[in-house]
């Protein structure tokens, strides 16, 4: 079971964490929902529940929930840039179908 | 794909549903748009990494107006067709604008409209009409950089801005295709960006020395809510007047007789500008300006004497802080905070003056330049219901996420646990038969994945709906839980306005330990649920397939298929219900494979069959028409 962060991913989290001031990490996880079954869940974490994995990559903590840890196993979270967007993307080993808008997908 | 932004602990958007709010100052001399991207208030930046946007527009016949910096650079030598300083005409009359029209490079057309008009070869436009170019620019930005449309803007203005001049700026919002959440106050906004809101109650004063207008607030914060006791100020004082204040000083020292040439004025200007800002950091900075022809001029230009020249425009700050306190009925030892707004206020003397006058350091850590815009975008997060555990009063959370079934028994999350209420999420579904006309809902609650493991709260149905071709009908799917934790949940189908609706009280009966049982459980059976979910999302496919095929088979089998190829369609129909009925998932995705295969000749038959009956007994020329 892993979770990994690419550098830039990793530059950012850690760079939003100052900003804001507080927080432990970063908490990925899905849920159902969307219009191609799952949605993924990319949130600042402030607590750790105490069913919760925990991974660290680039010093950075990356919190997942056993529940969603089966959809995300071997997950690499990017950050990337197209055009005056930026954001967050999940490159996501255990995805077969995306809806056209890649919020998502099915396994 | 998309791409995400982090969020607030359980505030995660569902698809599709992110709702994008951004804060815009609009000002005199500049615009800026800022939103709040993971989880921080930012200004957004234009492809050149540039932030601010000079509200500057152009027009020019038979072209689409040019706004921003390239309209800047074109106002010295087209200034009766570009549009500087656009706010202080806004909400004016044509009595209003007579006085100021001397002082104007701008023609206003006569007409009897109380609205005046500019003209310019383009055209006639009014002050609405060019600040909704300015405003269509800061979008255009806005949903290109957060990656969808905006939702609501929260615009600020002055403090002093009447109600003809809000009406005007909102409706110049409307024109560019903007909602309008809020109007703000300017210095509140500042104030919010510093989060001052979320202090203690006191009085506040806002100083904001911009480029060409100087205004000072003073706030009081009553209960969460800045209320505004007076404004003051200057609508002719800014960093312009300080750029003068040196370019007379070269004037002065270079002995330079004749400035009436333009070209020289903005030469003087820009190296005058660029003095100052350097002397921000600096105490010492050297003045280079090509003065006459090629002939440049250096001369050393130290801090002191920069403030000796800009001590008058010191002054006039000073004084209206003194009447804008006094208006108030404040001495300045009732004043908790002095925030300061206004690329202007950068200038050390004046940092100096403000903190001498009230006798404390004013709040400088947020650009001043962006101050303004920051503090609207994170009023526009908390309106557009992103952050809902910011200001609103109740807080209370969802304990166990609340759904609906679907097709195949499963459960799909409307709202997830642990989102704050009051809270309304909605979702849209669709039939699954032909000419279906009601939908079953039972409403659950609980984290699995399966409804058979999940909480039933409640069941009703929407009838009515017209008959449709499977998945055409849109029916929106209502969870609304209003602060008192009470859960009404409404389906509507979208076409005709059809609704049914029912309410229920979802915590009721749960205590903590069964709710906490419900969690751990679906963490337990998360690789079984996976698992389940699969199956049966492929049988539910299964289904839907075995469904049509027989349809179309029944219609068209007899006509358009030999014996044979109708036994081997048949064959592997079979062998999709053999492995519908057992629990392997790649069985059944393989058979339902084989059924596409088998039935693709007949599917395109039934395609061409389909077109020559539409386009039979018409004559060549109707069927162009088509």
């Amino acid at each position: 079971m892993s979770i990994t962060l690419t550098d830039r991913a990793a530059d950012r989290v850690k760079s939003f964490l100052t900003k804001r001031g507080k927080g432990i990490g970063v908490r990925l996880g899905v849920r159902s929902s969307g219009c191609s079954g799952l949605a993924y869940v990319l949130e600042f974490v402030d607590d750790v529940d105490s069913h919760d994995q925990i991974f660290e990559d680039h010093g950075v903590k990356i919190i997942v929930d056993p529940k969603s840890l089966v959809y995300l196993d071997g997950t690499e979270l990017d950050f990337a840039r197209e055009g005056l967007n930026e954001g967050f993307k999940f490159n996501n080993p255990n995805v077969k179908n995306m809806c056209g808008c890649g919020e998502s997908f099915t396994v | 794909m998309a791409l995400l932004q982090l969020s607030e602990p359980g505030q995660t958007p569902m698809p599709h549903q992110r709702r994008l709010a951004a804060g815009i100052d609009l000002g005199t001399t500049n615009s800026l748009i800022a939103a709040v991207r993971n989880g921080i208030a930012e200004t957004l930046p234009d492809e050149s990494g540039r932030h601010l946007l000079p509200s500057v527009v152009q027009y020019r016949g038979g072209h689409s107006p040019i706004v921003g910096y390239s309209a800047k650079e074109r106002s010295a030598r087209d200034p009766a067709n570009t549009i500087v300083s656009v706010k202080r005409l806004m909400g004016r009359g044509v009595n209003d604008i007579v006085k100021l029209a001397n002082q104007l490079p701008y023609q206003f057309q006569d007409s009897e409209s109380p609205v005046p008009r500019i003209v310019t070869e383009a055209g006639a436009y009014s002050a609405i009409e060019v600040s909704a170019e300015i405003l269509k620019a800061l979008k255009a930005r806005g949903e290109e950089t957060l990656g969808g449309s905006l939702e609501g803007v929260v615009i600020t203005v002055p403090a002093y801005f009447d109600d003809g001049q809000r009406q005007a700026t909102k409706d110049a919002a409307k024109v560019a295709g903007l909602n309008v959440l809020r109007l703000l106050n300017e210095p509140t906004a500042a104030a919010i960006a510093f989060g001052l809101d979320r202090q203690a109650e006191g009085n506040y004063v806002v100083f904001d020395l911009g480029g060409g207008t100087f205004d000072v607030s003073v706030l009081r914060l009553n209960r969460g809510v800045f209320e505004v006791l007076a404004t003051g100020g200057d609508s002719s004082l800014g960093g312009d007047d300080m750029d003068h204040a040196i370019a007379d000083w070269i004037i002065e020292t270079s002995g330079t007789k004749d400035v009436s040439d333009r070209t020289l004025q903005r030469r003087l200007l820009n190296s005058a500008c660029a003095a100052k800002e350097s002397l921000t950091d600096q105490a010492t900075t050297l003045v280079e300006v090509e003065i006459g022809s090629g002939r440049i001029w250096r001369e050393p230009l130290t801090r002191a004497v920069f403030n000796e020249r800009i001590e008058p425009l010191v002054q006039r700050t000073l004084t209206a802080c003194r009447r804008a306190l006094r208006d108030a009925s404040l001495e300045t030892a009732d004043v908790r905070e002095v925030v300061m707004v206004g690329g202007a206020t950068r200038v050390p003397r004046i940092r100096e003056a403000v903190h001498d006058y009230f006798g404390r350091v004013p709040l400088t850590d947020i650009d001043p330049e962006k101050v303004v815009a920051i503090g609207a975008a994170l009023q526009a997060d908390i309106l557009i219901g992103n952050k809902p555990d910011s200001d609103m009063l109740l807080l209370d959370v969802i304990p166990l996420s609340l759904g609906v079934e679907t097709m195949g028994g499963l459960v799909e999350q409307i709202i997830p646990r642990n989102t704050t209420i009051p809270v309304a999420r909605a979702q849209e579904f669709t039939t699954y038969k032909d000419g279906q006309t009601a939908m079953s809902i039972h409403v659950v609650q609980g984290e699995r994945d399966l409804v058979s493991a999940s909480r039933s709260l409640a069941r009703f149905e929407l009838r009515g709906i017209p008959p449709m071709a499977a998945g055409a009908a849109r029916i929106r799917i209502t969870y609304q839980v209003d602060a008192d934790g009470l859960l009404s949940v409404t389906a509507m189908e979208t076409k005709t306005g059809t609704a049914s609706s029912i309410q229920v009280k979802p915590s009721y009966g749960l205590s903590d330990v069964e709710i906490e049982t419900m969690l751990r459980d679906s963490y337990e059976h998360a690789r079984d649920d996976a698992g389940a979910r699969a199956l049966l999302e492929q049988q539910v496919d299964a289904d839907r397939l075995v469904d049509a095929l027989g349809a179309a088979l029944a219609e068209d089998g007899a006509t358009l298929l030999s014996v044979s190829e109708r036994a081997s369609i048949d064959a592997a129909l079979q062998a999709l219900r053999t492995a519908r009925g057992g629990n392997s998932v790649d069985a059944i995705r393989n058979a339902i494979s084989e059924v596409d295969r088998a039935s693709a000749e007949f599917a395109a038959r039934r395609m061409n069959a389909g077109i020559k009956r539409a386009l039979a007994g018409k004559s060549l020329s109707e069927v162009k028409e088509l």
